[in-house]
């Protein structure tokens, strides 16, 4: 079995999950990173996306959307803005909202904001995702 | 000496009020509760951020960043963080008073984001000029609202339009202790930074995290600062609203019980006049009784 570590993910309004994981993964500003015990002390800035947290007993997923990482070599913190459970996610209003926001973008007026609308469409695109 | 009539028609409409200010007692207790238990639940939250930005801090010595360089000329900007209800003691006057006493923030140099209707109308009275208002936010603090107010007031101070973030709130210490406080958000000032981190985790922090190896940032410092700044500021402000909100539910509670105990020193004068009174009148019709018995035999 492999060695687990501890890992702690909290938003301002809640402790979201806390337990013992073998592996987690999840998207950085710098690119998506995979976590084992032992790693390297760092802090990076979350990129929306899947996270997905290997438990002992099978995978997890959550959509996580902005936030940082704290990661020590036994036990990581993940401060979540923004995190939803796959069952918290209503796949039907993510990807209309996805649609509005490929609209926006593709119509690229005046008055689109436009790293409103992909910033949208990232994370409608990690809530499907995190469903699937 | 007042008439029995009027002694017994003002105790009774204390006591009506006794009872408004018992039950308004009650609901504050009710809401002082969950406010406490919110905080408790973000308490972790505000921790780690706060010691990953002092980290951060502590080693960007030097920087170059507009977010940290102090001494621009410009406008003072306030959060003002009141409430939208009354009685509640000297709550909302404690914190307006910080401002408009305070001879750093003139009417000319400083202008208020005020959330909580209370504190907006005394600014407004003061003559201070209102930004914004975003009194809605207090009413069920969630994190959204903090962000919010936190991107507005960034894309002002990148305009040059401010020049300091201050933040004035109430800070909850206890059920029965709420402090007014006046904290700068930007530009950070790195030297207090380091200092209040003492203070702030003996008040603050229970447990105080150990540091472990050194520390790396992806990405490298500045734009992490970049990045984690904005989410800081966030953070703070969302944390002051919690607290504030549980101070003034505290306050609140605090002088519906004072109003209540003076409410009953009253009730109880006035049952001691109106007995008396009512003594008296016996005495006089007795008095005259007798006077007239004699008057007859």
């Amino acid at each position: 079995m492999a060695d687990t570590f501890a890992l702690k993910v909290v938003t301002p309004e809640r402790v979201f999950f806390e337990g013992d994981v073998e592996m987690l993964e999840f998207n950085t500003t710098e690119g998506e990173i995979g976590i084992f015990r032992n790693h390297v002390p760092m802090t990076v800035i979350v990129a929306p996306g899947v996270m997905v947290m290997t438990l002992p007993e099978g995978e997890k997923k959550a959509a996580l959307h902005a936030g940082f990482v704290e990661i020590l070599q036994d036990r990581v913190t993940v401060l979540a803005e923004l995190i939803e459970w796959p069952d918290e996610i209503d796949l039907d209003r993510a990807e209309s909202a996805g649609q509005r926001a490929r609209e926006r973008i593709a119509a690229r007026g005046d008055d689109v904001d436009l790293d409103r609308a992909e910033a949208a469409l990232k994370r409608s695109i990690a809530r499907i995702q995190a469903l699937k | 000496m007042a008439s029995m009539r009027d002694i017994k028609r003002r105790k009774s409409s204390i006591e009506s009020t006794q009872q408004i200010t018992k039950a308004m007692k009650l609901v504050a207790t009710v809401k002082l509760q969950r406010a406490k238990q919110r905080a408790e639940r973000s308490k972790y939250y505000f921790n780690a951020v706060y010691d990953t930005v002092t980290s951060i801090l502590a080693r960007a010595g030097g920087v170059e960043h507009p977010w940290l360089q102090a001494g621009r000329e410009g406008k003072k900007a306030v959060i003002m963080i009141t409430s939208n209800k009354g009685l509640a003691g000297g709550y909302n006057s404690n914190i307006t008073k910080m401002i408009t006493r305070n001879p750093d923030f003139t009417k000319d140099n400083t202008t208020i984001y005020a959330i909580g209707k209370k504190g907006k109308d005394a600014c407004v009275r003061a003559g201070y000029p209102i930004m914004k208002d975003y009194s809605e936010a207090i009413e069920e603090p969630a994190y959204q609202d903090g962000m919010k107010i936190t991107k507005e007031l960034l894309a002002a101070f990148e305009a040059g339009e401010i020049a300091e973030i201050w933040l004035a709130y109430t800070f909850f210490k206890n059920t029965v202790s709420h402090v007014p406080t006046l904290m700068k958000l930007l530009p950070v000032d790195m030297e207090a930074a380091k200092q209040n981190e003492d203070e702030e985790e003996s008040a603050a922090k229970p447990e105080k995290r150990e540091a472990d190896a050194p520390m790396n940032f992806e990405p490298e410092d500045e734009e992490a600062l970049n990045l984690i700044i904005p989410k800081y500021i966030s953070s703070l402000i969302y944390g002051a609203l919690i607290s504030a909100q549980a101070s003034e539910n505290g306050a609140r509670m605090q002088a519906m019980d004072n109003a209540t105990n003076n409410a009953s020193e009253m009730i109880d004068h006035l049952a001691l006049l109106y007995n008396r009174a009512r003594q008296g009148k016996i005495t006089t019709e007795l008095t005259e009784i007798i006077a007239g018995a004699d008057a007859i035999s």
